[in-house]
């Protein structure tokens, strides 16, 4: 009896033991965007190249899906294997050795394709520590009809004061058309994400060299201002609580005249099932107050393996799959040019047939030309990203300071009040924090 | 027996019964109907009520995209694995405190509900640490374990409000009969006790159903359950309601079989008044 | 009644409960004490060291602190009162002799079955949206300036949202317990001649007092620490708004990562929590035991 069960227990052994040689199988732990949707439906194509490597994913809205990384990765909990990340995580995650080094992403990689921006939002000390799956900054949306019909012509390199003239030209509050959408709801990916972005491009910046917070300076100051005198002669009501997918969709039913946001929102915008205006949208670079830096901000959504993962080879071919130049083929071939993952490869952006499918496809590219992490601002700063400040207490900072500012655009603030209390919150944070000694 | 009803009094209740009915269920409703929209008509205005575009393709997506009996068999799982083990303790607990009370029943139970006052994401890091090193997360024996310590103090409380109601003198007959605790419990107080414990169980498992923090951050795959299938499919970048709402549909689908189930029960509590 | 032999039984009977209860209560509950007392950034793992009451300090002395507290009782309290008042009202009607009894219940019930998050995703863009919504079009529709909900009245939107969620729970346990009323009496009453309200006031309310007791102590439990419907829909604001202490204390932990601040903020989440619920027990405990 006893031996019959011991050759079972060995022979269940090595079945269990021949099936972990069979399949490594990766966690991917993804965010629910559309593009990354789109890599989940074409798993088959990697398992057909990699018979050895199975796929599990765990898709999440960005806010959980954040949370659970992080959760998991500072704990050691070793649940992913291969982490979605953005490029406010990736500097910091790398500084603590946290994520793996990809110098290993095979000879036909090409990671110098990258585009040079988004490669150095990635990277720490020369090493890529992630790989863009898809990248952005931002840019303006405009309606083309109603730009003809107010006799506006839009510069490719819009100004400030041209934007606040037109959006108040083209406001028509009686047939529900607004001059300029822009995310006006708390949160430091939210309304912050816009106006750190836009500071920048009027001189301002977070925090002077030695981490003192700036937004007691006139350059907060007349940003805030312009921002909520913009959005009160030409906004959409409820702007206070509009984030992203709010502003995308008032402008896809038509109620937008202009939209400044993420670039990624122009394959939504021109695309007729989800857009009554698809055939009318012209795009611009952000604006800017000729100070050199536009209102434009980074982020690339990326590949990332956690230090300690036990099957890092696997993790590596699947991230070389998943951003490497042969996925651009495959989603070309399989849904279209115009669906293929924006923003990562300067060799997309020179194929003729991506330009002809991709009207914004220019714009997009010299959008995130234009943005540099490193030198985000007019003056100098400690720290690197645009629109964000990388570092670990900005996500709460950030939304703390950004209540504020979503005060003074509902108007149950003024934007003196606002920025003094943004001020005081920074500083204290800071100094909690200890950056403030 | 039953009460003269007359004519002109149900119409009135039953119009103001629908009418309230309507506008608390119109949100969802709304919802429903969204989900067989295309995401350009969800938002047009003016809105379209009925005369719009039927379409599935949400429901085709929904189901192309995610493994739904997966999630949908783990939420039956963590919702009548932490009821039923609830009931287990629950319940003998209630009676004790219902029947026997000392002069400390009143303070077990207010202390019970005090267990339940921290907020959920103040100690995530704690619970996390233990899930972690006890190898818990993402398994269906940490998630079931969390929702019925979650539960377990409003299944005691709500039973022991049910079996106060029950008439003290219904008891003391059967003892007097000679019966014993047990079959006291099994033959007089459960019968009795039914349209009570039918809405402790529906409650409990729609909040073991609806319980979004734990399930979220203690699960990834195997344990996964359909809030997280819903986590899957709110705000990304991109128009997302009617996805969403088809999700969500999805998602109160099966409890509301459960809900039409249970509200016999509590109708059946109605009639009982007759066998007294 | 309790004679020895029952109260040895209700103990053993009741011991299992307890003992869990106590286990699930004092293991976190001592590591997020002992944690409060820490600086420890899960960002910032192996640099934990002890700084005694620090956290508390912060947290308290945010300036968000008294704002958040204020939200967080208007909230649990204009819920209570909608959800409760309209408890009744409701569970009274569900009690009536209506056609299709059923559907009428099941629909009264159906938005407790709505998960928070998609709740709050359905009312603020399909419902309340200033431009889109469904109620800007009945405004328009009428003639009058549609509500900007979310920037107006950013608190009682959120109110709105949460009694909506929770008004299905006081019927549903206010329904169970009109259910065992005496059915004689009702009839003798009404036989009688009795008006209704009187009956209503002298009869109904005082059966129904130990089930809103319960309804009021349980909803203010969850109602402390509703936080999903805030979160998506004005993150906290415009300003501190809708910020209540569950924001404040999630901004701590899945923010900031600040696991010291979470933890004392959570304690000093049991403490006001505590607090109320002793209040609360002085005003309406008695109709617990009768």
């Amino acid at each position: 009896m006893r031996i019959v069960i011991g050759a079972l227990l060995g022979a269940a052994s090595i079945l269990a033991i021949g099936q972990a040689a069979a399949a490594t199988k990766l966690t991917i732990a993804t965010v629910n965007n559309g593009d990354m949707v789109r890599m989940q439906s074409l798993t088959d194509d990697f398992k057909a190249k990699n018979p050895d490597i199975d796929l599990e994913w765990v898709t999440l809205e960005e806010n959980t899906l954040r949370q659970k990384v992080t959760t998991d990765i500072a704990t050691k909990a070793g649940q992913f294997d291969v982490l979605t990340i953005g490029t406010y995580e990736v500097p910091i995650w790398a500084k603590k050795g946290w994520l793996v080094p990809l110098d290993n992403l095979g000879a036909d990689y090409d990671v110098n394709d990258l585009l040079p921006a988004i490669r150095a939002g990635l990277s720490l000390d020369g090493k890529l520590y992630a790989a863009p799956f898809y990248g952005e900054s931002s840019m303006v949306m405009y309606r083309t009809d109603l730009f003809d019909k107010a006799g506006l012509k839009m510069p490719e390199q819009p100004t400030w004061d041209f934007i606040a003239d037109a959006a108040k030209k083209i406001t028509d509050k009686d047939n529900g058309v607004y001059g300029i959408c822009l995310r006006g709801k708390a949160g430091w990916g939210e309304n912050m994400a816009f106006l750190t972005a836009m500071s920048n491009s009027f001189g301002a910046r977070w925090f002077d060299e030695k981490w003192v917070p700036q937004f007691d300076q006139p350059e907060w100051k007349n940003t805030l201002n312009f921002y909520v005198n913009l959005m009160k002669e030409a906004g959409p009501p409820g702007a206070a609580s509009n984030g992203f997918n709010e502003n995308l969709a008032l402008f896809n039913s038509g109620k937008c005249g202009m939209w400044i946001d993420a670039t990624v929102a122009a394959s939504f915008v021109t695309n007729p099932k989800d857009s009554k205006v698809a055939d009318k949208v012209g795009f611009a670079l952000a604006p800017n107050n000729g100070l050199g830096k536009n209102a434009n901000w980074l982020w690339a959504w990326s590949l990332a393996v956690p230090a300690g993962s036990k099957k890092v080879d696997a993790a590596e071919k699947f991230i070389a799959w998943a951003t490497g130049k042969g996925y651009l083929d495959l989603v070309a071939a399989k849904e279209g040019w115009a669906n293929v993952p924006p923003g990562t490869r300067a060799s997309l952006y020179a194929n003729p047939e991506y330009q002809k499918a991709a009207p914004f496809a220019k714009m997009t590219l010299d959008s995130i030309n234009s943005a540099d992490p490193n030198h985000p601002t007019v003056k100098p700063v400690p720290y690197t990203g645009v629109q964000f400040v990388a570092i670990p207490e900005f996500q709460g900072l950030g939304t703390a300071v950004g209540q504020q500012f979503s005060a003074a655009l509902a108007g149950s603030s003024t934007v003196d009040a606002a920025l003094a209390a943004a001020q005081a919150i920074a500083t204290r944070e800071m100094t909690k924090a200890g950056y403030i000694k | 027996m039953a009460r003269r009803i007359t004519t002109t009094r149900r119409i009135t209740v039953t119009a103001g019964g629908w009418l309230a009915g309507f506008i608390i269920f119109f949100p969802i409703l709304w919802m429903v109907l969204t989900s067989f929209k295309t995401e350009l008509d969800a938002f047009s205005t003016p809105p379209q009520f009925l005369f719009f575009h039927w379409t599935t393709e949400n429901y085709a997506i929904v189901q192309h995209r995610s493994d739904y009996i997966h999630h949908a068999m783990n939420s039956i799982i963590l919702a009548v694995g932490s009821t039923v083990l609830g009931l287990a303790v629950g319940i003998p607990a209630a009676w004790a405190m219902a029947f026997a009370p000392t002069k400390r029943t009143r303070s077990t139970l207010l202390w019970m509900l005090s267990t339940k006052m921290m907020p959920p994401v103040g100690v995530l890091v704690p619970i996390y640490l233990i899930f972690r090193d006890t190898g818990l997360l993402d398994t269906h024996g940490g998630l079931i374990f969390v929702e019925f310590m979650a539960n377990l103090p409003i299944i005691v409380w709500m039973l022991y409000t049910y079996f106060k109601e029950i008439p003290k003198d219904i008891l003391e007959a059967a003892r007097m009969d000679g019966a014993t605790v047990g079959k006291e419990l099994v033959y007089v107080l459960t019968p009795m006790a039914i349209p009570g414990i039918a809405s402790t169980v529906l409650l409990n498992i729609i909040l073991a159903w609806n319980e979004a923090f734990w399930t979220l951050n203690l699960t990834t795959v195997k344990a996964a359950p359909l809030t997280v299938f819903i986590a899957s499919y709110s705000s990304p970048e991109g128009l997302f309601w009617a996805k969403l709402s088809a999700a969500s549909t999805l998602a109160i689908a099966p409890i509301m079989v459960l809900g039409w189930f249970s509200q016999k029960q509590l109708v059946r509590g109605l009639t009982f008044g007759a066998v007294k | 009644m309790a004679t020895q032999q029952t109260t040895t039984l209700g103990r053993i009977l009741s011991a299992p409960s307890i003992i869990l209860l106590f286990l699930w209560m004092i293991v976190p509950l001592a590591m997020t004490i002992w944690f409060s007392l820490l600086r420890y950034n899960l960002l910032d793992p192996g640099q934990e060291s002890f700084i005694g009451l620090l956290n508390y300090r912060y947290f308290l002395t945010d300036p968000a602190f008294f704002t958040a507290l204020a939200n967080t009782l208007i909230l649990v309290g204009a819920v209570l009162v909608i959800t409760v008042v309209g408890g009744v009202l409701l569970a009274l009607l569900m009690d009536q002799p209506i056609l299709g009894r059923g559907i009428v219940r099941l629909m009264v019930i159906a938005p407790f079955f709505v998960m928070p998050t998609v709740s709050a995703l359905v009312w603020k863009n399909l419902l309340m949206h200033p431009v889109s919504g469904l109620f800007a079009w009945i405004a328009t529709l009428i003639g009058v300036q549609p509500i900007d909900w979310f920037t107006n009245v950013p608190l009682f939107s959120i109110i709105l949202i949460v009694a909506w969620q929770w008004l299905p729970f006081a019927t549903l346990i206010l329904l169970t317990a009109l259910q065992s009323m005496d059915e004689e009496q009702k009839e003798a009453a009404e036989m009688d001649g009795t008006p209704a309200l009187s009956f209503f006031i002298y009869m109904t309310l005082p059966h129904l007092a130990r089930a809103i007791t319960v309804v009021i102590l349980i909803e203010t439990i969850f109602l402390l620490s509703v936080f999903a419907e805030i979160f998506v829909t004005t993150g906290g604001g415009p300003g501190l708004q809708t910020t209540n202490i569950a924001f404040l204390v999630y901004a701590q932990a899945l923010l900031q990562y600040d696991v010291g601040g979470a933890s004392a903020g959570g304690i000093v989440a049991v403490i006001l929590a505590n607090i109320v619920a002793i209040f609360l027990v002085r005003l309406i405990g008695k109709n617990l035991d009768a």
